[in-house]
């Protein structure tokens, strides 16, 4: 065994007891950690974050949107594979999202060397995790008159006033569309069209000032839908067209089975696990989105990245606390059989599992022109994007073992710089003068 | 005029394809991510070997050939995915003992790895293809056309792969007109790899599609229907190797109504001029005292 995987399996085993005592002290679950850095919340730019929970055909889609215009013009058209009713429309709290996102960020976890005159006992003490800001799935502004296609039903949603439309033509649809005030982009016609002739609907939502006002929440909570389908997908195309430059999704897969991956784009892992420099620390989140840009370019701009593919009912290191079974029904997650305020992980042996995947994409019409289709596949094995500090040992040490040890922070340095400009791109003098100002100087 | 011994046993179709594949693995293992697993592709391939060897002596075969099961071996690692090895293993003596039971005049009907695939598609929850893995990279789609055509020039059967893509490529390009779709969008879905490594390591298997040139159009034309229909209407996403195992029995059909000679890896071409071929001539009982059986 090397010392880095001795090394990493004590930081295991290390982690399993503090989460271990953390279990047993009941509503300490909260101690995973605590936060030394936060990546800005508007790390991507033009993103959205949307929730798949699927169960056989049974399928909740969850759209959150951090939409910063005037809640007047915000609108949103999906379309949906069958005629939905009234009790399968719903609004999820913004938090519950929120916590899943937290959950399943990209971590950064940080060493301390032990004093290398005794005997090797690496602990995690922190974590971080890089966070994201969503923006809408595909939106239109309001002006206009009524004309045109089925209204198949209306419904009131909280502080959303929801239609149901089928068409049989496209030019029909966007009549009504824009004459309701959805303000449909150029070269959406056609998108329409083909979604038509495949025997979609389309669910379109607008904000009910009175009644947000009423509810009072101060901001547009996400919409979820619930249907039956056969069709595992998720319709960008609406919102490529005319779109400025690339955008950012990020999907919340939760399955009952396992991991989820796209089957007409490559599913690509993120680079994981990897040493990186102390001053990372100070900086996650320009990291983790210099690291995410370079993988974007790597793979040509042609796959989606798994960012995190977990069991729900633990996490190590875990990046938020754990989330609980009514989190998990909220978000559509209903195959789980209770909806109590515990946390999921905390469940007997037994009973319905949740997996969840986190994949991340940036897509653009030219590199993305088909519809993302999802399979679920069998597949548990765990992936997370975590990022490592290890802290040299800075105290006294005058065994002879403490001279091989310094030797060997050379070395380690060296690799983590490299490592740093190969996730990053960033320039190689630049990261060595970084180091060298954190006390980690490789001659 | 003989070729040299070195020459023709790399001419030899299946030593070409066993090299193909091989170099697909490789890729598959080393770059692909979630893609083949140690252990189970070992199994895969040591129970492919193991039931044929098995089989050849319950057979009482005079030869052990061990290359096509290690092709079939090599296919059910680059497309099978599983969450627990001994599926793998159980697909390596699926597929061969198909071979082996599974035949009618002396040929088998279904191709091995995909019927094995598809029967665990359907008995077991535990199973998957993954159509995306491959991705749509040019590079990789040069790769597999340049293997696939020297194996199946080798082969001498390269018009059932050009039949079906040409089938696939018109069926989504009508598609894409029907519903108004930019053409970047079929575009996008024949650049798939998975697509590729289907038209010209599966659907191609010289032994199960039909002898004649006209029947293997039929067929060709006929996997690339079901597949759209089950890939569109019935959502389905191992729609490819669903459509091929379910109409391969239709070659027995295709056969009879329009005879041709039968294929053998080991007959040298010279021996059946094409003219005679293309006449109709029933030539099975030839074929048989060539020895070329369970090959």
């Amino acid at each position: 065994m090397t010392r880095k995987t001795a090394s990493r399996l004590k930081a295991g085993v290390a982690a399993g007891a503090l989460l271990a005592l953390a279990a047993l002290a009941g509503p300490a679950w909260a101690f995973c950690g605590f936060y030394v850095a936060q990546a800005d919340a508007k790390l991507f730019n033009k993103s959205s974050k949307v929730v798949l929970a699927r169960d056989g055909q049974k399928t909740a889609i969850t759209m959150a949107n951090d939409y910063q215009g005037d809640v007047k013009e915000f609108a949103v058209v999906i379309p949906v594979p069958t005629f939905i009713e009234r009790k399968q429309i719903g609004v999820v709290d913004m938090p519950t999202i929120d916590h899943l996102d937290a959950f399943t960020a990209p971590r950064l976890v940080e060493y301390h060397d032990d004093d290398p005159c005794a005997p090797r006992q690496p602990m995690p003490v922190a974590m971080a995790r890089s966070g994201f800001s969503p923006h809408l799935l595909a939106y239109a502004d309001a002006s206009g008159r009524y004309r045109g296609v089925t209204i198949e039903a209306t419904y009131d949603v909280g502080e959303y006033d929801v239609s149901i439309l089928s068409a049989r033509e496209s030019d029909g649809l966007v009549n009504w569309l824009t004459d309701n005030g959805y303000r449909i982009p150029a070269g959406a016609e056609a998108v329409l069209g083909s979604y038509i002739k495949q025997n979609m609907r389309f669910f379109v939502a607008k904000v009910n000032l009175d009644r947000m006002n009423l509810i009072g929440a101060g901001y547009l909570r996400p919409l979820q839908v619930r249907y039956d389908t056969a069709k595992f997908m998720l319709p960008l195309r609406l919102g490529t067209v005319n779109a400025d430059g690339p955008q950012d999704l990020i999907i919340y897969a939760l399955t009952r089975n396992g991991r989820v991956e796209i089957t007409n784009y490559r599913t690509v892992k993120l680079p994981t696990d990897v040493d990186v420099p102390l001053y990372v620390k100070d900086e996650f989140g320009k990291f983790y989105k210099a690291l995410f840009e370079r993988a974007v370019a790597r793979e040509n701009m042609r796959a989606v990245f798994v960012e995190y593919a977990w069991d729900m009912g633990w996490c190590d290191p875990c990046a938020a606390k754990p989330m609980t079974f009514r989190e998990l029904v909220e978000l559509g997650a209903r195959w789980i059989e209770t909806d109590e305020d515990v946390p999921f992980g905390l469940r007997g042996a037994g009973g319905a599992g949740a997996f969840v995947t986190r994949l991340h994409v940036r897509y653009d019409a030219a590199h993305f022109p088909e519809d993302l289709v999802f399979m679920e596949t069998h597949d548990r094995e765990n992936f997370q994007g975590r990022y490592v500090l290890r802290h040299p040992w800075r105290g006294n040490a005058t065994c002879p073992a403490a001279d091989a040890y310094r030797a060997s922070l050379q070395a380690r340095f060296r690799l983590q710089a490299h490592n740093l400009s190969f996730l990053t791109g960033w320039d190689a003098k630049d990261i060595a003068t970084r180091m060298e100002a954190a006390g980690q100087r490789a001659r | 005029m003989p070729m040299p011994g070195r020459l023709r046993f790399l001419a030899e179709a299946r030593h070409l394809q066993i090299a193909a594949l091989s170099v697909l693995f490789a890729i598959n293992f080393l770059f692909i991510d979630f893609g083949a697993k140690p252990l189970a592709s070992a199994l895969a391939i040591a129970t492919s070997l193991a039931t044929q060897a098995a089989c050849a002596w319950w057979f009482g075969l005079k030869h052990l050939d061990l290359r096509s099961p290690l092709i079939t071996g090599l296919s059910l690692s680059l497309l099978l995915r599983a969450d627990e090895p001994w599926l793998h293993a159980l697909a390596g003596v699926l597929a061969i003992l198909s071979k082996f039971v599974i035949r009618h005049d002396d040929k088998h009907v279904f191709n091995p790895a995909g019927f094995a695939i598809v029967a665990l598609l359907f008995l077991s929850d535990h199973v998957w293809i993954s159509p995306g893995q491959w991705g749509t990279g040019v590079w990789f789609a040069a790769l597999v056309a340049f293997a696939a055509i020297l194996v199946l020039r080798a082969a001498r059967r390269p018009d059932i792969a050009i039949f079906f893509l040409t089938s696939h490529a018109a069926l989504l390009i009508a598609r894409a007109l029907w519903l108004g779709d930019s053409l970047a969008i079929p575009l996008h879905q024949l650049q798939s790899g998975s697509l590729l490594i289907f038209a010209f390591f599966m659907i191609s298997d010289p032994r199960t599609s039909p002898d004649a040139r006209l029947g293997r159009f039929i067929f060709a034309f006929a996997v690339a229907l079901a597949a759209h229909w089950l890939a569109f209407s019935m959502q389905m996403r191992p729609a490819l190797y669903i459509a091929l195992i379910a109409l391969s029995p239709f070659t027995l059909l295709i056969d009879h109504i329009l005879p041709a000679r039968r294929f053998a890896w080991t007959v040298p071409v010279e021996r059946f001029p094409m003219r005679k071929a293309l006449q109709g001539f029933r030539l099975s009982h030839f074929l048989r005292k060539t020895g070329a059986h369970f090959s």
